[in-house]
């Protein structure tokens, strides 16, 4: 039953430096449905969302909203509140040191002659967390509860403000199977009652069970609308993915590899970290490009994380050219002749204010230790030497690594990494937000370094660019390695297929 | 409110800080009962020699639970005194009047370093220092010179003897009955730590201050004002600054340069003994109180000691400063594990 | 002519031309009200002087301003105990010269001893602090605010409370000067540990990790670089920095007194950092910029004080310099700033 538009953004454009976040994307939401925001990393959901609820600012577009008259434009989070726009984010936006109560009615606590009434208010906390089936003593400070109650408090706050809009941003991802069933139930019942649910999500199935309906974004374009009814299960991966699906069946495969793969160089088993990746087997050849294919949030940057030792895995063993390595930390990984190329290259990656040459040299010079610092001559043979062979531009050695663009950045990460000469390379995202020359040129170089002897894992949202470069790929659903696609195993079907899970063949 | 079911981290933390109070006192009573450590007298010096200490650790206090930090306080305490001291002797103006303009000096020097901090998202630290700097500056510019005061209304104010007779007296030798006593000080200071208690736990204004400091993104993303709200605090700390350093001054009767240095090392110490986290969103005015009694109790110990330098008090507030910081720091460890 | 404008611009974009500006606009300040500024006489076979004053006296925040300037490079916070571990050194040292005695006119010990004793006790300090913040990840302020707080309580403990003094002149040679050489000496042992902080940091891989590990310590992890050392072993070489800097304050009055040794030098040590154009939120730093930091500061001081200011009314200055300094590297008031500016045009646009 289709309502009256309640919410309609129109032509929204927004850009970061250097990244057309948002271009000319539209979203309609209807009173009394649930619709989906779905789209891989980068899609631009997050940023949708945000230039909604005015945590950003946008740059052109209109936004219409129910019961306003003309545009609105919401400045702050306040503001977007005000005009009925609650949202509840992945991350729980609440304050850990106060009662689950306070939470629940900071900034519109009940009073009595002006002051706070904490009885009135732990009264009402109870009740209102009753509706929802969870009974928890609300004058405990919610850090002593779990992320997954917190959740719900910080939905149940969100609900209580008698929203217009109600917008859940991942909110599952910590939530536990019977208290998604709590979450849909009240979605539900909102729904029923007029409110528009936006429902950000990446586990296909929840959105299968409740969305009446579904937008794609990609690469912050609008690719379409949908009724969730009418659109198949792997023709909806295909949309987030990139390709329609009937193109990417017609690509065919442009690499010939015919080699029997013998010396394992990567033989980790049972290797997990608790809440992030359940324990795993993997062996890895010699020359051997493995993709890790999934969608976001299935444990892709996890496994890899748990393997190099940036989460400390607590569990299992790993081998490296046979012999036992214990990986405690980062070091341990690179002494053991492994490089991580971090998703996130702004955070994780560059130095900002340190020169290429700097960027570069860093990741050898920590592993030659501390005081047998690299020369400078020799620096500079070494930096020169990879801007070259990598085809950086920057205008010299000294100039910051921050001031080159996001290619150019990526580059210099992976030539930082190429110094240390490892065997093993693990390269997650390493062509997102970049141009598509570059893109091109690092996907050439990964299969070249194969060739080199070098054995790889690729990590991507993106299936073309995995088909083309990878020998093998493991797929991940939930945090769980769930299957291994051998060679002739490699197309597009068979991994939109693997990739969605139970249900993909109806 | 129900009692909670479970002890956590920061009733644990007051727990500790009430514990060691009583008991360092029980064993001041026991090891110097024939100096007359337990008469009720020696108890309520506490809060005499205090009173100023009491509000402005009040203030501190709530500048700490919103995450921020006030190292300003001594110098305005002293700047506080000498305005009075030279207002009141130099200039002749009444006591009443006197005490307004520094009070109105307090809040202003409440707002401005509020802008910087809540406004201009400037490190709390740097410009409390500045702050401290430009405080301690300005007292000499009044006058390098101590200033005794002479104010009749003044000494007044800092001389009158409220007895508490329900305490019961003893009778000198010239038959005189003395009661317990306190100073009019002591009733404005606990007076203010009730207001501050009431603002903190039963206003709009108070909870948003323990929700700024719990966590200031998600503050902003419930949709409270917390630019405003850190610009209140320091305000409010600004004039319990100026409130607490009128107290001191009526201890004290003069206004010199080097007057209350340390001051806000010791009004951080015991905000942090009493169980206010540094990180910011947890603390309690009570338990700040109980820092100052440990404080005052440390100082007693050694006068009647007598033997025992002075520094010794410094040395033991920073033990105790250390135990409870590294007592919080296991804490909070002990939470990201969870 | 181009090649000139090139070298122009090449000046005023350097990282260094700010702080050297201040420091030279400070010191032509005196031109106006004190002419005689720059006037070097020789007294005793010393040179004497204003200028000169404002290179000795400096000396001791230069040698402190060093050892802050990694703190908060590799930390992003401040040391506030710097000038209480500086009277800790002193008193150490002077205790151990004295023999436990009030006053002597003979080294009880070997002077080497005494300094020795003194370079450590601030190596320890420097320890405590270095451990409370890179292991027990105690923000820097306030795990240094313990020593801060016990530092001169300590440094009286082992005085006994009352003032030790060295009277021999050899002692008094590191704080005033060696016969026959006209420079004073700290101007000697700041330049000796600002020249040994240089090479150790351009020697080893001591600097560029402290850089980066304040700037990114999350990459620096996944670099292998092991940060909580790093941060700790700046809080270590703070400390030292702090121990020699107290050796100097002590000789130049021949005593410990741990009330005064260093009194409010942590302050200027931090300002001095944030003078010399290093941003207190950690990360690239200027050794060079500090320094000269230092010095302006001093000059400043000497400046007023030349001008007849007091020096209890110096801080009120001192107070102005600090909040424009951070003002103006402040990002949020950059961001007013724009946002004034286009509200501005929209709303021209408007009208």
């Amino acid at each position: 039953m289709p309502g009256e538009h309640v919410l309609a953004m129109r032509n929204i454009t927004k850009t970061f430096p250097g990244v057309q976040a948002l271009s000319h994307v539209d979203f309609t939401l209807r009173s009394g449905e649930i619709h989906a925001l779905m789209g891989e990393n980068g899609a631009g959901k997050s940023t949708l969302i945000k230039v909604l609820t005015g945590v950003e600012e946008f740059e052109s577009g209109e936004i219409t909203l129910l019961g306003e008259k003309g545009e609105i434009i919401n400045h702050s989070p306040q503001e977007a509140q005000a005009r009925g726009i609650s949202t509840v984010y992945q991350e729980v936006n609440l304050c850990p040191n106060l009662s689950v109560a306070e939470n629940l009615f900071i900034g519109r606590e009940p009073r009595r002659a002006g002051m706070i009434d904490w009885k009135t208010m732990n009264r009402k906390a109870k009740e209102l967390l009753k509706g929802l089936k969870i009974e928890i003593d609300v004058t405990k400070a919610i850090e002593n509860y779990s992320i997954a109650l917190q959740q719900m408090i910080a939905i149940a706050r969100a609900v209580d403000m008698s929203a217009k809009v109600l917008i859940l941003d991942e909110p599952t991802s910590s939530l536990d199977d019977s208290e998604v069933e709590k979450l849909f139930k009240l979605m539900k019942r909102l729904k029923s009652e007029g409110v528009g649910i936006i429902f950000v999500t990446h586990f296909l199935e929840q959105v299968y069970e409740v969305c009446d309906r579904i937008t794609v974004l990609r690469n912050g374009c609008l690719v379409g609308e949908y009724e969730t009814e009418k659109l198949p299960r792997v023709q909806l991966v295909a949309k987030m993915m990139g390709k329609d699906f009937d193109d990417l069946a017609s690509i065919k495969k442009e690499k010939e590899e015919g080699k029997v793969r013998e010396d394992i160089v990567i033989d980790a088993h049972g290797i997990g970290h608790q809440g992030s990746i359940k324990p795993y087997d993997l062996k890895i050849h010699k020359g051997e490009v493995v993709g890790l294919t999934g969608l976001l949030g299935s444990g892709r940057s996890e496994l890899a994380r748990s393997l190099y030792g940036a989460d400390k895995p607590d569990s299992g063993e790993l081998k490296v050219n046979g012999t036992h390595v214990t990986v405690n930390k980062p070091l341990d990984a690179m002494m053991a002749g492994m490089a991580y190329l971090p998703e996130n290259r702004k955070e994780e990656g560059i130095v900002a204010d340190l020169s290429v040459r700097d960027n570069l040299i860093l990741a050898l010079q920590a592993k030659r230790g501390m005081f047998h610092l690299i020369g400078k001559k020799e620096q500079e043979e070494l930096a020169e030497e990879y801007v070259k062979i990598l085809q950086i531009k920057t205008a010299s050695l000294d100039t910051p690594i921050k001031s080159l663009s996001g290619g150019n950045q990526q580059k210099v990460i992976l030539g930082r990494w190429l110094l240390t000469n490892p065997e093993f390379l693990i390269l997650d995202e390493p062509t997102r937000g970049i141009d598509v020359g570059t893109k091109t040129e690092i996907q050439k170089l990964v299969v070249k370094l194969a060739e080199e002897g070098k054995s790889v894992m690729f990590i991507s949202s993106e299936v073309e660019e995995m088909l083309r470069t990878c020998t093998r790929m493991a797929v991940l659903r939930d945090g769980e390695k769930v299957g291994e696609l051998e060679e002739h195993e490699l197309d597009q079907n068979q991994i939109m297929k693997a990739i969605a899970g139970g249900g993909a063949d109806e | 409110m129900k009692k909670m079911g479970k002890i956590d981290g920061k009733v644990f933390l007051l727990i500790i800080t009430i514990v060691l109070f009583l008991a360092m006192y029980l064993a001041g009573v026991i090891i110097f009962n024939s100096k007359g450590f337990a008469k009720p007298q020696v108890f309520l010096n506490l809060f005499i020699s205090n009173a100023g200490l009491i509000v402005i650790a009040a203030g501190m206090t709530m500048v700490m639970i919103t995450g921020g930090i006030d190292i300003s306080v001594g110098s305005v305490v002293a700047l506080t005194c000498m305005m009075l001291a030279w207002m009141m002797e130099v200039k002749g103006v009444g006591a009443v009047p006197a005490l307004i303009i520094v009070l109105i000096m307090g809040l202003v020097f409440g707002l401005v370093q509020g802008f910087l901090i809540a406004y201009l998202k400037l490190q709390p630290f740097i410009v409390t220092l500045a702050g401290m700097f430009f405080a301690r500056g300005m007292t000499a510019i009044i006058s390098q010179e101590m200033i005794s005061v002479k104010n009749e209304l003044f000494l007044q104010w800092a001389k009158s003897k409220i007895n508490l007779t329900f305490l019961g007296g003893t009778i000198n030798k010239k038959g005189v009955v003395n009661y317990p006593f306190i100073y009019p000080s002591v009733i404005i200071a606990l007076i203010v730590l009730v207001l501050v208690f009431v603002l903190l736990k039963y206003t709009k204004f108070g909870r948003t201050v323990y929700a700024v400091g719990g966590s200031e993104q998600s503050a902003l993303m419930m949709g409270l004002n917390v630019r405003r709200t850190k610009l209140y605090v320091y305000v409010i700390n600004g004039f319990l600054c100026s409130l607490g350093g009128f107290l001191f001054c009526l201890n004290t009767c003069a206004g010199f340069v080097e007057q209350a240095k340390g001051f806000e090392m010791e009004a951080i110490a015991s905000a942090v003994i009493g169980g206010t986290l540094l990180t910011g969103g947890v603390g309690n005015v009570f338990g700040s109180l109980f820092g100052v009694l440990i404080k005052g109790t440390i100082e007693t110990f050694i006068t009647f000691q007598g033997t025992l330098s002075s520094w010794w008090t410094k040395i033991t507030i920073a033990a105790l400063l250390a135990f409870f910081i590294i007592l919080q720091s296991l804490f909070a460890k002990a939470k990201e594990k969870r | 002519m181009n090649k000139f404008m090139g070298y122009y611009k090449k000046l005023t974009g350097a990282r260094l031309f700010l702080p050297l500006f201040c420091l030279v606009l400070v010191l032509l300040s005196n031109l106006i009200k004190t002419p005689g500024f720059f006037e070097v006489t020789i007294k005793n076979g010393v040179l004497y002087g204003y200028i000169i004053d404002v290179i000795n006296r400096a000396s001791d925040l230069v040698i402190l301003a060093v050892g802050m300037t990694l703190v908060v490079a590799a930390s992003g916070g401040t040391d506030i105990s710097v000038g209480a571990v500086m009277s800790v050194a002193g008193a150490v040292c002077c205790f151990i010269l004295a023999g436990g005695q009030q006053s002597v006119n003979a080294f009880q010990n070997p002077y080497l001893l005494g300094v020795l004793a003194a370079v450590i006790a601030g190596i320890l300090c420097g320890c405590f602090n270095g451990f409370l913040v890179a292991k027990m990840k105690i923000q820097p302020m306030v795990a240094t605010l313990i020593l801060f707080t016990a530092g001169r309580g300590i440094a009286q403990l082992i005085t006994k409370g009352q003032i030790t003094y060295i009277r021999v002149e050899s002692y008094k040679m590191l704080g005033s000067s060696i016969p026959g050489i006209p420079i004073p000496t700290p101007v000697f042992v700041a330049l000796i540990v600002v020249i040994l902080t240089y090479v150790l940091l351009k020697k080893t891989t001591l600097g560029l990790y402290i850089q980066t590990v304040g700037i990114n310590p999350k990459a620096s992890r996944l670099m292998g670089i092991n940060s909580p050392m790093i941060i700790f072993l700046s809080y270590v070489f703070c400390g030292l920095c702090a121990g020699i800097s107290g050796l100097v304050a002590s000789s130049r009055i021949y005593s410990a007194d741990a009330n005064n040794i260093g009194l409010n030098l942590e302050l200027d040590a931090i300002l001095a950092v944030a003078l010399g154009g290093n941003s207190l939120g950690g990360g690239k730093f200027s050794l060079l910029g500090s320094v000269i930091g230092a010095y302006t500061i001093q000059a400043l001081s000497t400046t007023l004080y030349a001008m007849g200011v007091s020096p209890d009314q110096i801080p009120v200055y001192k107070a102005a310099v600090v909040v424009v300094i951070v003002a103006l590297q402040s990002t949020e008031l950059k961001r007013i700033v724009k946002r004034l500016q286009t509200e501005r045009a929209a709303g021209k646009k408007v009208a």
